[in-house]
């Protein structure tokens, strides 16, 4: 319990003023800048000059229209995966399944592709996202129904199923979703109307960048602007009260499961119909486990999930620019997304290791 | 032989194991302990007495080494000392026996006491050792402890008694119980009392918290009033009474508010609880419960703790499902609906457990609506109306007199009187039918706990059936109309104002035929 003296009593007045503002925002800053400040101790470990090293990787990131272009794209999935991974969390639970949400969902898109190739774009595209938003959500409504009928922790139950969909997604894709040459575990091209057009000509950026803003924008208004919302955060703080004050704690339990799953679905329709026009076995780098990362960065708060999404984009993008430019390996940008996670859950022990020095 | 008649004397000059003088604990601009001072001898049982609130357990914190006082000094055996951790403390020779013990239930006695010694052995305890010793200590002081038993088997007694036997094995010359007796049974706490006389014979100074002047008049020698966190007086027991040390705690200006106990004309029945059964994973904890509760009428649950006052509660306002049995409020079958239909049908609930299931870790606005999120004018079309839940928490605040900065405050950032006042203005505020409060005065102070009174009187006032299911007999006492006493998941009595006595309440309570 912090005891505040009354010479100090002005500034914690002050500091109280933009404390919800700091309480949101410091302590992702300061881990993310204590990541960077340990990746740059394990640069000079490796030889290397964290100086050049980081400029390297910035300018890979953002140095110019089509690297900016390229880390953009790369936010798209990972801001969803890290929605979903958000939301969950606000509705007290917490989904770590969100990489076979993904598959599941990108998998949904592309087989309403191929089936209704004919359909033009304004009908397909709308009705690929729904199918893959649908999908994701079923996946994890799954695991949702364990918890709620059985007390299954999601913990477990979205991992392992997520190790069910990718597999499940690896049998589809070299049997009857194979392409018809034959050879790749992979789905034929899609049709031209399942594709997004460009966002900036000559770049990959396509127009699901804007679909992504207006999904952080849509989140945020859901969770801070309607019952649901209030209803849904009120249950993940305290479901017992929640229960008490007679909400109707299992069907929100599980609306945030189907949520959470719709948008990690909607990372899966994302990568199909923006970057692979097909449906592919690797469509996902990890994007849904790094989305936990990024939800937790982001503070579990839509507009910060979007810039966490922004900045890990970056790291991911420029890593292989760095590794050109500087000689550093790109998997140290792997090291710092994992720091961290060290260095925002280590929270507690960096205050505790701040009061033993000072009493010393 | 009077309780407190030391066997050993100590000599008026050697200085007092320990003294605390002038010692003041802010928390911001809360005084919780202002310049309070007291100190207790060798071989001497100590009461530190007072409401809740009253700056007790700030104080033990103080002296356990849990909190360090803006001023005031701290001495052992006359020498001042700075305590900077508990480590310190026990050092020191300073044991406490906390509210909430401190043991792990799946070792055994002897494995909880080696925990963090050095001296057991740092990796691999000497517990044969240990064993043996305790044993002795056991003996000695008649604990009446089986080194081998484990924890989590002992009942609740014997978990206190291994907490002391800890503290007197890591070397307490001081031993600080922090209201010992709260959950023990009657006839346990005499146990208790006979443990802590042979101690005080050996020499062992005790500091024994407590808001309960009974007890206190049985066990200590001498007395030390806390009020509003200021040392009131510290008397010999023998110079004072139970009346003076009540008046000296409470303090003259504020005196609770009792129910007029006129008899009232026979009114409609609201709630009608019929046959209720539950059995929760272990046994049955409700057993046929059948009972009224008429407009305007507040009926007391008074019981030893544990004998089905909570699951009576859960089982009312829906947190659980009983197997057996129907509630009726106002005609309306309500024994399978939802905490949500209840509350529709004009229940209110003031719960036990604030922070488990009153309150979430938001805004006061953001808690006062809990119950009406979906009502007009709360919401419309499933949008939330700020505006509306702002001037609701501004006429909440207002009519409850709650102290806050406004409704964006997190309610966590109030005094536990403060965040009470919220949830029974949220509740009140709806003209309920039936509430339900549950030890609705724990943890405050007399002034908050006078207000919480009122307001259940005014309930009673307008018309609604209120159940007050209390631990503290006083409470239950100075506010129903009838009183039901609750054994073992039964009522085994049902007692209008006129037949209480504290006697025959009392023994119904420990399961007695009348």
């Amino acid at each position: 319990m912090t005891v505040l003296d009354t010479t100090t009593k002005n500034t914690a007045a002050a500091y109280s003023a933009f404390r919800p503002l700091l309480q949101g925002i410091l302590p992702s800053t300061a881990a993310f800048l204590l990541a960077l400040a340990a990746g740059a101790i394990l640069i000079v470990f490796w030889g290397g000059n964290p100086v050049t090293a980081y400029a390297a990787l910035a300018d890979g990131a953002f140095g110019s229209w089509n690297s900016i272009a390229e880390t953009l794209l790369r936010s798209i999935p990972l801001t969803f995966t890290g929605l979903a991974v958000a939301i969950a969390f606000r509705g007290g639970a917490f989904n770590v399944g969100a990489e076979g949400q993904l598959y599941i969902g990108g998998t949904a898109a592309a087989v309403v592709a191929l089936w209704l190739p004919a359909l033009p774009s304004y009908l397909l595209l709308p009705l690929m996202i729904a199918a893959a938003m649908g999908a994701g959500a079923l996946w994890a409504g799954l695991a949702g129904m364990l918890k709620l009928r059985f007390g299954a922790s999601e913990l477990i139950t979205t991992i392992m199923l997520t190790y069910v969909a990718i597999y499940l997604v690896s049998y589809l894709l070299r049997g009857p979703l194979q392409e018809a040459a034959g050879y790749l575990p992979q789905t034929d091209r899609l049709p031209s109307g399942a594709r997004f057009a460009s966002l900036i000509t000559s770049t990959r950026l396509h127009m699901g960048f804007l679909v992504t803003l207006a999904t952080v924008a849509l989140t945020q208004f859901l969770l801070w602007r309607t019952v649901w919302g209030y209803r849904l955060r009120v249950t993940g703080i305290n479901a017992r009260a929640a229960m008490a004050a007679g909400m109707a704690v299992g069907g929100l339990s599980m609306s945030a499961f189907l949520t959470s799953g719709a948008l990690a679905g909607l990372a899966g329709v994302m990568e199909v119909v923006g970057v692979q026009h097909r449906m592919i076995e690797n469509l996902s780098p990890g994007f849904g486990y790094t989305g936990i990362i990024v939800a937790l960065l982001g503070q579990t708060s839509p507009f910060g999930v979007l810039i966490a999404a922004l900045l890990f984009a970056g790291l991911q993008v420029g890593a292989t620019t760095m590794e050109a430019a500087a000689g550093v390996p790109a998997t140290l940008t792997v090291i710092i997304q994992a720091l961290v996670v060290l260095f925002l859950i280590g929270r507690p022990a960096i205050g505790q290791i701040a009061r033993a020095l000072r009493r010393s | 032989m009077p309780a407190s008649s030391p066997m050993y004397l100590p000599t008026d000059q050697s200085p007092a194991p320990l003294e605390l003088s002038g010692i003041t604990v802010r928390f911001g601009s809360m005084v919780a302990n202002d310049d309070i001072s007291f100190s207790v001898r060798d071989g001497e049982v100590h009461a530190l007495l007072g409401e809740n609130g009253a700056g007790k357990s700030t104080l033990m914190r103080v002296v356990a080494g849990l909190l360090r006082p803006q001023s005031g000094e701290i001495r052992v055996d006359g020498k001042a000392v700075h305590l900077q951790s508990p480590l310190d403390a026990t050092a020191l020779g300073i044991g406490m026996v906390h509210q909430h013990f401190m043991l792990i239930p799946t070792l055994t006695v002897a494995q909880n006491v080696c925990l963090g010694l050095a001296r057991a052995g740092r990796i691999f305890p000497n517990l044969r050792k240990v064993a043996t010793e305790l044993a002795e200590l056991s003996r000695l002081y008649r604990l009446d402890i089986d080194p081998f038993a484990r924890v989590g088997d002992l009942s609740v007694a014997g978990r206190q008694r291994v907490e002391i036997v800890k503290a007197l094995y890591r070397g307490a010359r001081i031993l600080v119980l922090d209201e010992p007796t709260a959950v023990l049974a009657p006839q346990e706490v005499e146990g208790l009392f006979d443990v802590l006389r042979k101690l005080s014979a050996a020499g062992t100074a005790i500091v024994f918290i407590s808001h309960k002047l009974q007890e206190v008049m049985a066990i200590a020698d001498r007395v030390t009033v806390l009020r509003q966190g200021r040392s009131i007086a510290s008397i010999d027991k023998r110079d004072t009474s139970v009346v003076e040390l009540s008046r000296l705690m409470i303090g003259a200006d504020i005196r609770l508010p009792t129910v007029d106990g006129k008899a009232r004309p026979a009114s409609a029945e609201r709630l009608q609880v019929t046959g209720l059964s539950y059995r929760d994973d272990h046994s049955l904890r409700l057993d046929d419960i059948s009972f009224t509760v008429h407009a305007g009428e507040i009926v007391g649950i008074a019981g030893v703790d544990g004998n089905g006052q909570h699951e009576l509660a859960e089982a009312i306002v829906g947190l659980v499902q009983p197997q057996g049995g129907q509630i009726m409020l106002d005609g309306v079958d309500l024994s399978h609906a939802s905490p949500g239909t209840r509350i529709e049908n004009g229940l209110a609930h003031i719960p036990e457990d604030r922070h488990r299931t009153a309150l979430v870790d938001l805004a006061i606005r953001d808690n006062a609506i809990l119950e009406v999120s979906g009502h007009h004018p709360f919401s419309r079309y499933g949008l939330m109306r700020p505006a509306a839940a702002d001037s609701f928490t501004r006429q909440l605040i207002d009519h409850y007199d709650v102290r806050c900065t406004g409704p964006a405050q997190k309610i966590l950032t109030l005094s536990g009187g403060n965040q009470q006042k919220v949830v029974l203005g949220r509740a009140l505020m709806r003209d309920p039918n039936l509430v339900v409060a549950v030890q609705p005065s724990r943890g405050l102070d007399i002034g908050a706990t006078a207000f919480v009174h009122r307001q259940l009187l005014a309930q009673r006032e307008r018309g609604a059936a209120v159940m007050l299911i209390s631990a503290e007999l006083d409470e239950v006492l100075a506010l129903s109309d009838r009183i039901l006493v609750l054994f073992k998941g039964r009522i085994v009595g049902d007692l209008s104002r006129a037949e209480v006595t504290v006697e025959r309440l009392g023994r119904l309570m420990l399961g007695g035929d009348e």
